[in-house]
């Protein structure tokens, strides 16, 4: 490990470039000569659940990988762009009606871009509270305006959802990039890399583990697959996949551990969420599913990381008093 | 490459920004032939929305058919439609010396494709209304076009009446199998089997 710190940051990024994408590279050749063989049934679904993983991880990997190309202020509008997609994705599948425009066009071209400029600003403090405070309190009013009063709460309640998911939750990434620890200059997008991996590898345990433990579910309804003792295992192994990570990140090795454990576990629990939200629109996956081109399922990838990232952001400030 | 083809770009890629614009070839392939495409109704974006679901290389032997009197009476609104667009223009006043499809026979003469809203006017509520008859008398003049229908789906959430600035919600056009005048049939009997394949695209409501 020695030898490694006394790499400069630069080089110690570009060399965890190189392991990921060897380490995809691996997996999917892998992949490649496994699909030779047949298979059916269950195992056929099984398999194909393993590829969208394997090409969500490619994405995520990609899009990592872009990010720190494009340095802070780059990652905040590539993560703009990806909190549009998303966003988009989400109200395109709830009902809204003809009298929410005025607020949903408040929703994607006022505050979107004013929560990444703050972002990018880096100031944090308003960054935290502008969209609980101020878009909480400003997106009923403009519904208000528009005069109709049919099913106000709850059409008010998707925006507002929307919002705090696709937009707050998914600008804490870049924030991530953007926060500054002493001495760790240089190096803040291994932050971003150990919430996203940590993510990752306790949604990957989890799926492993409820295939083999074959609990029974917590809420059959939303997902047949969640079970308590699952999701602990998840989240425990992605807390020590952290804290064998810990000399990438500002924490010390306990320190890692808790934070990783606090991350894997909400993101899972937030994917668990957004099973129930598609359950509700009635769709399987986010996007378009007949689609033959284009539509990714963005919120799909992103959903756990909307969760985790806010958490994890403001354990690591309220814990480091940043 | 000229300003007109820049603008081309710049709208379809706001177009995709905006609601997807994803193109559902269910029943054809988006292949070269000439083609007339014809769609459901209900929005000012239908045409814009089609036009980028196409692929690139069919948007310039595509063309919309736009009202004369309005799409002629500024500068700008003419250069969009008559350089970026290629439309072929019609004039709305009925005058008796002239056949009001001339200028698409034309047009199709000359081997372009079109893409006509056979309903005359947008449609916001339901099924689209009955079909106007133009959509027979070109397929009676030129049997060898494919008759394309088309399904424009979700439009009217992005712009609805009276807004101008569109809220960003994925669409799709699906595209369905190329149909003919079959022979001996009559006009009312076409029209309806055309409106029937247009609503069949619709997609299911989950």
């Amino acid at each position: 490990m020695g030898s490694l710190r006394s790499l400069d940051p630069d080089k110690q990024v570009a060399l965890l470039f190189a392991i990921l994408f060897g380490t995809l590279m691996l997996v999917s050749t892998g992949a490649v000569l496994y699909s030779l063989r047949d298979r059916v049934g269950e195992a056929g679904e099984a398999w194909t659940r393993f590829l969208r993983d394997l090409r969500a991880a490619w994405v995520g990997t990609l899009l990592f990988w872009l990010a720190w190309l494009a340095g802070p202020i780059g990652a905040t509008v590539l993560f703009g762009l990806f909190s549009f997609l998303a966003l988009r994705e989400f109200i395109t599948l709830q009902h809204t009606r003809r009298s929410d425009h005025r607020t949903l066009i408040l929703a994607f071209f006022i505050v979107l871009p004013l929560q990444y400029v703050i972002v990018a600003l880096r100031h944090f403090d308003l960054f935290t509270v502008f969209i609980p405070v101020y878009v909480f309190f400003a997106v009923p009013v403009v519904s208000a305006m528009a005069g109709d009063p049919h099913r106000f709460l709850e059409r008010n309640a998707k925006i507002q959802w929307g919002i705090v998911v696709c937009v707050y939750g998914l600008s804490h990434a870049p924030a991530l990039l953007l926060l500054e620890f002493q001495r760790y200059e240089g190096r803040s997008a291994f932050l971003l890399f150990f919430l996203v991996i940590v993510v990752a590898v306790a949604q990957v345990v989890q799926e492993l583990a409820s295939r083999r433990l074959r609990r029974r579910p917590v809420a059959r309804q939303i997902s047949r697959s969640f079970s308590f003792r699952a999701w602990l295992i998840g989240a425990v192994v992605a807390a020590w996949v952290g804290a064998a990570l810990y000399w990438i990140t500002p924490f010390k090795a306990g320190q890692a551990l808790s934070m990783a454990f606090v991350a894997a576990a909400t993101g899972t629990l937030g994917e668990f969420v957004m099973k129930a939200l598609k359950r509700d629109a009635g769709v399987h996956h986010w996007g378009n599913r007949s689609s033959v081109t284009g539509a990714v399922g963005l919120l799909d990838r992103v959903a756990p990381l909307c969760f985790a990232a806010p958490v994890f952001f403001h354990s690591v400030r309220w814990y480091f008093r940043l | 490459m000229s300003r007109a083809e820049l603008m081309g770009l710049l709208l379809a890629f706001i177009a995709r920004l905006i609601t997807g614009a994803q193109g559902h070839w269910k029943g054809c392939p988006p292949t070269a032939q000439q083609r007339i495409y014809f769609a459901n109704h209900q929005s000012h974006l239908d045409w814009v929305l089609i036009w980028a679901a196409l692929p690139k290389d069919l948007r310039t032997m595509t063309r919309p058919i736009a009202a004369k009197d309005y799409w002629t009476s500024s500068p700008f609104k003419h250069w969009l439609t008559h350089e970026v667009f290629h439309a072929v223009y019609v004039s709305r006043q009925r005058t008796d010396d002239q056949d009001p499809l001339e200028p698409l026979v034309e047009a199709l003469t000359s081997g372009d494709s079109l893409v006509i809203f056979p309903e005359g006017t947008r449609s916001n509520k339901g099924d689209p209304q009955a079909f106007k008859s133009g959509l027979f008398h070109l397929a009676e003049q030129f049997p060898d076009v494919e008759l394309i229908p088309a399904w424009i789906d979700n439009v009217q959430r992005v712009m609805p009446k009276g807004e101008v600035v569109p809220v960003p919600i994925l669409c799709t056009v699906t595209f369905g199998a190329p149909m003919h005048l079959e022979s001996g049939e009559d006009k009312a009997a076409f029209l309806e089997r055309a409106r029937d394949a247009v609503i069949a695209l619709r997609p299911r409501v989950n």
